[in-house]
């Protein structure tokens, strides 16, 4: 068992947890994930580490409310606790000294990108950072992001705070302004992701993003995660979750993502029945 | 010799019909008099073959003697002395390979079932026994006079087997466990029809009485490495990782949406309960044309599960004829049986989708036996230009398992073969680092639970035996149970 010991709303169904796992907080680096299951009857999911502390030995976990899962976690409180976090899983993400780095965040995503963008600055880069949201409300850590980067640039889809339009605008700029960049990390949403390769791809500039595939056990058991990587297979848990944003076969991946939606409506569903009619 | 012993007490099981739309045990057990009845066939010969037969050496003609004289518990208690895990083996065992191969009575009828009456055996001292009374702590000294600490990595059938052992030789055992449940393939590839989960259960917990302890969500190789354990303490440390890498086909179309690898169907089935969904979370989707690439136990158990989950029709699509199919007789009858149809000869060269990324259809070769290849079985040689197209909308790709990199790939002085197999020496298990032995799929490939439970066995001896001298402490005389 792993004792939530703060839990946090971030931003419009954005959780926070801090989490008792010291085992996991010794040995997290950038880039890497845990699978939590929430309870006897829940799924498997992956959770990126937004951040570790190895002295207090306890992880951080940010995650969004999009499914049954992320629901059934959401309703834990302090002191409450997950009946399963295993971890850290995946390669760590390279950081070395690039010169400048481009560490594009969207949505969630950004929760993944704080600790790549903070070890990349400490490694000696000049980081810009973009990060986005849909709008304000569902916009999360600002401040640190800011204080991870050199430069950050803000963007929300309606206005409502910072910059109107897409983080990958504000990328676009930076590639047209001639500035040198050396590379570029993208962590968000499938079509974001998407989006910046399609950019970095024509100008040749090297471009890591970190995918999210459906995932059961996390330790290259299953294969449900396996992913088309410059023509092989594969597979996310042990492989990635980091890959070149220009060799990913971003249709599969769609496809791939798309596999339960009848069975998570139907799981979710079930979710509602059970905790209607609560106190309110 | 009179008639009637050349036959065997048929197994009681649920009718075909009733059982391939439900995850109960399909094989319903003994009941004490049939059991009595099937042990007095025994003739007990002098030769004792039938031990030679058993990878963990059962005192076979002894348990059985003591069920014919209806001493059941003391008959529990024998297979006991050299099989942590009983109930399980007497249900997944291919005992027709084993013991039962070597029985005299083979020669002439049919072999005494030794499996059914292990089985027999292990659930009559569970139903009679107090909760927990399954428990021997005579067999393992008390805490305190633990000779050292040993770490066992997978909590599989080799696993728990070593930490057993190492218990009873006075060993304080932890295994650490990678998944969320102990039982390693018990747990995610064998379906509960074949073995329920309180039998599971029951058996681990067995283990656990005797001071060895579980953590579960441990991998070693990412949350701890296997040097790190030294660094903790543990003496000696055994690798019981089993094979679970999922081989795939490397065929055009194999990520489409619709096809699985054996493990994640059966994970989700088995480990998961998405045979519970949505009262457990984990989906698993199914179409209603179902077929399983491969014929070893794991595709059998993928079908069958299939059909339970409702496919309406699921084939076996392999690539050799059915004399070299690699599955227990028992399975394959059982299959069959259920509605599973066998497409022999066959073998998948394209997986085609939809527009959407979803499996629609899968173009087959038809398959002809050439020479014998490296295993003696006859090479299958495709006939050229006898492609056909399938319809399909689910396939499990159950071609093999390679066994698990975590240890290997954070590791790099342990010495593996090509395969990713850990080099081993047979006799002892031991690595080539000192201290650190291996043994079940994780050295040999896929194999079967029984062979894994018998180097578990091995291992712990020397392991005893590497520690012992070590710290320069006598050989102790073994115990009883070894």
């Amino acid at each position: 068992m792993y004792t939530v010991v703060r839990k946090q709303e971030l931003a419009e169904q954005v959780t926070l947890f801090e989490v008792e796992a010291s085992l996991v907080a010794a040995k997290a680096r950038p880039g890497q994930f845990v699978i939590v299951r929430a309870d006897e009857k829940s799924e498997r999911i992956p959770l990126t580490l937004a951040d570790w502390d190895a002295e207090r030995g306890t992880i951080i976990i940010i995650f969004q409310q999009v499914g049954r899962s992320t629901m059934e976690l959401a309703l834990l409180k302090t002191g409450d606790a997950i009946r399963d976090i295993v971890g850290p899983l995946g390669r760590p993400s390279e950081i070395e000294n690039f010169g400048t780095v481009v560490c594009v965040g969207g949505g969630i995503g950004v929760a993944e990108l704080k600790p790549i963008a903070r070890a990349l600055k400490e490694a000696g880069n000049t980081v810009i950072s973009i990060i986005g949201a849909r709008c304000k409300s569902l916009l999360m850590l600002e401040d640190e992001m800011r204080a991870a980067s050199d430069e950050l640039y803000v963007t929300t889809d309606d206005g409502s705070y910072g910059r109107q339009g897409f983080v990958s605008d504000v990328l676009d700029e930076l590639l047209k302004s001639k500035r040198k960049i050396n590379m570029v990390y993208a962590i968000g949403p499938v079509p974001m992701m998407r989006v910046i390769a399609e950019l970095t791809k024509p100008v040749g500039l090297k471009t890591i993003v970190s995918l999210d595939a459906i995932m059961v056990d996390g330790t290259g058991m299953c294969g449900a995660c396996r992913v088309t990587i410059g023509g092989k297979t594969r597979f996310t848990c042990v492989d990635g979750p980091d890959f070149d944003a220009h060799e990913v076969d971003w249709d599969e991946l769609i496809a791939r993502k798309k596999i339960y939606l009848a069975e998570e409506k139907e799981a979710l569903a079930r979710f509602e029945e059970v905790h209607a009619g609560g106190c309110h | 010799m009179p008639k009637e012993i050349m036959k065997r007490e048929p197994m009681p099981r649920q009718a075909p019909e009733t059982r391939a739309r439900n995850f109960e045990e399909v094989a319903l057990g003994y009941s004490q008099e049939q059991a009595v009845r099937e042990a007095k066939r025994c003739l007990s010969c002098k030769h004792r073959s039938c031990i030679a037969g058993c990878p963990v050496e059962i005192d076979v003609p002894e348990f059985v003697r003591l069920i014919a004289e209806e001493r059941f518990s003391e008959a529990a208690a024998e297979l006991k002395k050299t099989n942590a895990l009983p109930a399980i083996c007497g249900r997944v065992c291919p005992q027709e390979e084993q013991c039962e191969l070597t029985c005299v009575l083979q020669k002439r009828g049919e072999p005494v079932a030794i499996g059914r009456l292990e089985r027999f055996a292990a659930d009559w001292e569970a139903a009679h026994s107090e909760p927990g009374g399954l428990c021997e702590p005579a067999l393992a000294p008390p805490p305190s006079d633990r000779v050292a600490e040993v770490a066992v990595i997978g909590a599989g059938p080799a696993g728990l087997t070593a930490g057993r052992e190492l218990a009873c030789l006075g060993y304080d055992v932890t295994i650490l466990e990678a998944l969320h449940e102990p039982g390693g393939v018990l747990a995610y590839g064998i379906p509960e029809f074949r073995l329920p989960r309180t039998i599971l259960r029951r058996e681990i917990e067995y283990v656990k009485s005797l001071g060895v302890r579980i953590e579960t969500d441990v991998v070693i190789g990412k949350t701890l490495t296997l040097s790190e354990l030294f660094d903790r303490g543990y003496s000696a440390v055994f690798i019981g990782t089993g094979a679970g890498l999922p081989q795939f086909m490397n065929i055009p179309g194999e990520n489409l949406n619709g096809v699985y690898s054996a493990n994640e169907f059966l994970t989700r089935v088995n480990l998961m309960h998405a045979y519970q969904f949505p009262d457990y979370v984990t989906p698993v989707k199914l179409g209603k044309k179902a077929a399983v690439v491969g014929a070893g136990n794991t595709a059998m158990d993928a079908a069958r599960c299939a059909l339970r989950l409702g496919a309406e029709e699921v084939a076996i699509v392999y690539r050799r004829s059915r004399t070299e199919m690699p599955a227990r007789l028992e399975e394959i009858e059982n299959a069959e049986e259920e509605g599973v149809r066998l497409h022999l000869l066959t073998n998948p060269v394209r997986f085609i989708g939809d527009e959407n990324g979803w499996l629609k259809q899968m173009e087959c070769i038809r398959m002809e036996l050439g020479e014998p290849d490296q295993s003696g079985r006859r090479r299958p040689v495709p006939i050229a230009g006898s492609e056909f197209i399938m319809e399909v909308d689910t396939v499990i790709i159950a071609v093999g398992q390679n066994p698990n990199p975590m240890v290997r790939q954070s590791t790099p002085e342990l010495e593996t073969t090509h395969w990713g197999g850990i080099v081993v020496d047979e006799e002892t298990g031991a690595t080539s680092i000192p201290g650190v032995y291996a043994g079940g799929d994780a050295v040999t490939g896929a194999a079967t639970v029984i062979t894994a439970m018998g180097a578990g066995r091995k291992a712990a001896r020397a392991i005893d035996q590497y520690i012992r001298s070590k710290l320069g402490i006598e050989q102790e005389p073994q115990p009883a149970v070894s």
